[in-house]
């Protein structure tokens, strides 16, 4: 299966981000090695593993905040670590990211969270900004909200508010580390459904890190799996739901023992008791 | 044993390596801080607020301090120049002991403590819950719109809290001197005002107290930019900030004094 299967997509269709042949390396040890992903313009995409699989690692090289030790991250044609800080900012106004706990400014109220990047990079007059910044609150359903401090929110008001400052300036690209973390049901639905309708209304791209299987596999056209660094499957969410591969089974279905096994890896316990007994005499 | 001795000494070149690469990344952040402050000195609004947070915040610790440290120079000093019949003299002795010395580093100690701990600890934060990355990701550089405005605004507002120290300890001095002991009003701001002479001595002061404001607001953001991400990283730098900025202070203080006094 590749992005050819997607309804609505033709691999004539331009893709927004598109990763090739890229290894990561930290510390000489490997965290990504040989990713391939195309993410077509239009369409949500997410990125699944477990923790530490190299998920966020992957976010990171898109939005240039590291750079690979081989291969490359087109984004919109250009590649991301060969730009330069004018040319990498200049690509960065063009993207959105939502952090997994939302990162909004501390000192700042939700107001002007959202403000923040029109202030910034547009001569906008104030009038004009407070109609753009209600709007987008009205879009996550926090317009009454816009006067309080991040604080006062509830973790599931913050991430809509992130969502909200992510698409403060219409990106071409929005990216989601963990969006579902540490919601209650409720609001990982809103979340969930937001992302979606965001995306289709802006007609951007969404990519969507996460290991919230349920939720993500309802708004998402396409699926990559990460495992150790590598990808060890993709395709649409109907195929990783009856796909056969170990990991992805074991993964969606959350079964406690498979190839990512329960035990960090030891020495056998019976190894270890015996050696102990035979040191005590 | 000689196991022992090896391990100690690459523990030993260890630490003296890593305290030296560090030495030089902060020494880059200063350079990066030096080449964003034209971008955030042209939005004033941000290092104004800074200035607040930093100077007006700090006034009370430093108007107190100031008070109560002159006080006692007042009554230590006029019963060391009671020895010697000169107790007229006491208002030159706390002028120039402040205004020369414990203006600039008594004030600089207790801004290390107050503001430059909270600049870590608010920087160091803002880096613990992805913040800086965040505002990374929105194309805004953390160094001219964080942490560039903290620096000036410490910069700023130290030599303006040595000066109130210093006017708060001669006013202290005059409160126990003239006031509670009676010495001579008129010789106490008389000879005051003939031995402190203003470019040796107030100027002088100054320039210390800007070289402290540079150290303890440069130390300050480094640790915070440069903090662990984790509440246990953040808490370490805050309190390095205090040792280091400490440390710095005095050991530049001698230095300063060495080169500014000598021979005078």
């Amino acid at each position: 299966m590749n992005l050819a299967g997607i309804p609505g997509v033709n691999m004539s269709q331009e893709s927004l981000v598109e990763i090739r042949d890229l290894n990561f390396t930290y510390d000489s040890r490997p965290v990504l090695t040989g990713i391939n992903m195309t993410i077509p313009r239009g369409k949500v995409v997410a990125v699944m593993g477990i923790s530490g699989c190299g998920k966020t690692t992957t976010l990171r090289l898109i939005g240039g905040q590291l750079k690979p030790t081989s291969g490359e991250v087109r984004v919109g044609g250009q590649v991301v670590h060969e730009l330069d800080s004018d040319g990498l900012y200049a690509l960065r106004r063009r993207m959105g990211m939502l952090f997994q706990f939302g990162a909004l400014f501390t000192d700042m109220s939700v107001f002007d969270n959202i403000a923040f990047q029109m202030r910034e990079h547009t001569d906008l007059p104030e009038t004009m900004i407070r109609d753009l910044v209600l709007m987008k609150l009205h879009a996550v359903g926090l317009r009454g909200a816009h006067d309080l401090m991040p604080a006062e929110l509830s973790g599931g008001m913050a991430r809509r508010v992130a969502l909200a400052r992510a698409i403060a300036l219409d990106p071409m690209l929005i990216m989601y580390d963990e969006p579902f973390a540490g919601l209650d049901p409720i609001s990982l639905s809103i979340v969930g459904e937001l992302i979606r309708k965001l995306t289709d209304a802006l007609g951007a791209s969404s990519i969507v890190v996460t290991h919230d299987v349920q939720e993500s596999l309802k708004i998402v056209d396409y699926v990559y799996f990460v495992s150790e660094g590598k990808i060890v499957a993709e395709g649409t969410a109907d195929e990783m739901k009856h796909s056969t591969v170990p990991y992805v089974h074991q993964f969606i279905w959350g079964e406690a023992d498979g190839p990512v096994p329960f035990q960090y890896p030891a020495r056998p316990y019976g190894e270890e008791l015996m050696e102990r007994a035979a040191r005590r005499g | 044993m000689d196991n022992g001795l090896t391990r100690a000494l690459q523990g030993l070149g260890r630490q003296v390596n890593s305290r030296i690469w560090r030495l030089g990344f902060a020494s880059r952040f200063f350079l990066a801080i030096m080449l964003h402050s034209g971008t955030s000195l042209r939005r004033i609004h941000l290092t104004i607020r800074e200035i607040y947070f930093t100077g007006v915040l700090s006034l009370i610790i430093i108007m107190v301090s100031g008070l109560f440290v002159g006080m006692v120079l007042g009554l230590q000093g006029y019963d060391t120049l009671a020895r010697y019949g000169s107790t007229e003299a006491l208002g030159v002795l706390v002028a120039l002991s402040l205004v020369r010395e414990l203006g600039p580093v008594v004030s600089a100690l207790l801004f290390a403590s107050r503001a430059g701990s909270a600049i870590t600890a608010e920087i160091g934060m803002m880096k613990a819950t992805e913040q800086l990355s965040a505002m990374e990701m929105m194309a805004v550089d953390p160094i001219a719109r964080v942490v560039a405005p903290r620096f000036w605004g410490g910069v700023i507002a130290m030599p303006l809290l040595a000066a109130l120290f210093s006017a708060m300890g001669v006013f202290g001095g005059y409160l126990i001197g003239v006031q509670l002991i009676g010495v001579d009003e008129g010789s106490f701001w008389a000879q005051m005002q003939a031995s402190v002479d203003f470019r040796q001595d107030i100027l002088n002061g100054v320039i210390k107290s800007f070289v402290f404001g540079i150290i303890v607001s440069w130390v300050a953001v480094f640790e915070g930019y440069d903090a662990v991400p984790t509440a246990e990283g953040v808490s370490g730098a805050t309190t390095r900030t205090v040792v280091t900025s400490s440390l710095a202070i005095l050991a530049a203080d001698f230095i300063l004094t060495a080169f500014m006094f000598t021979g005078t």
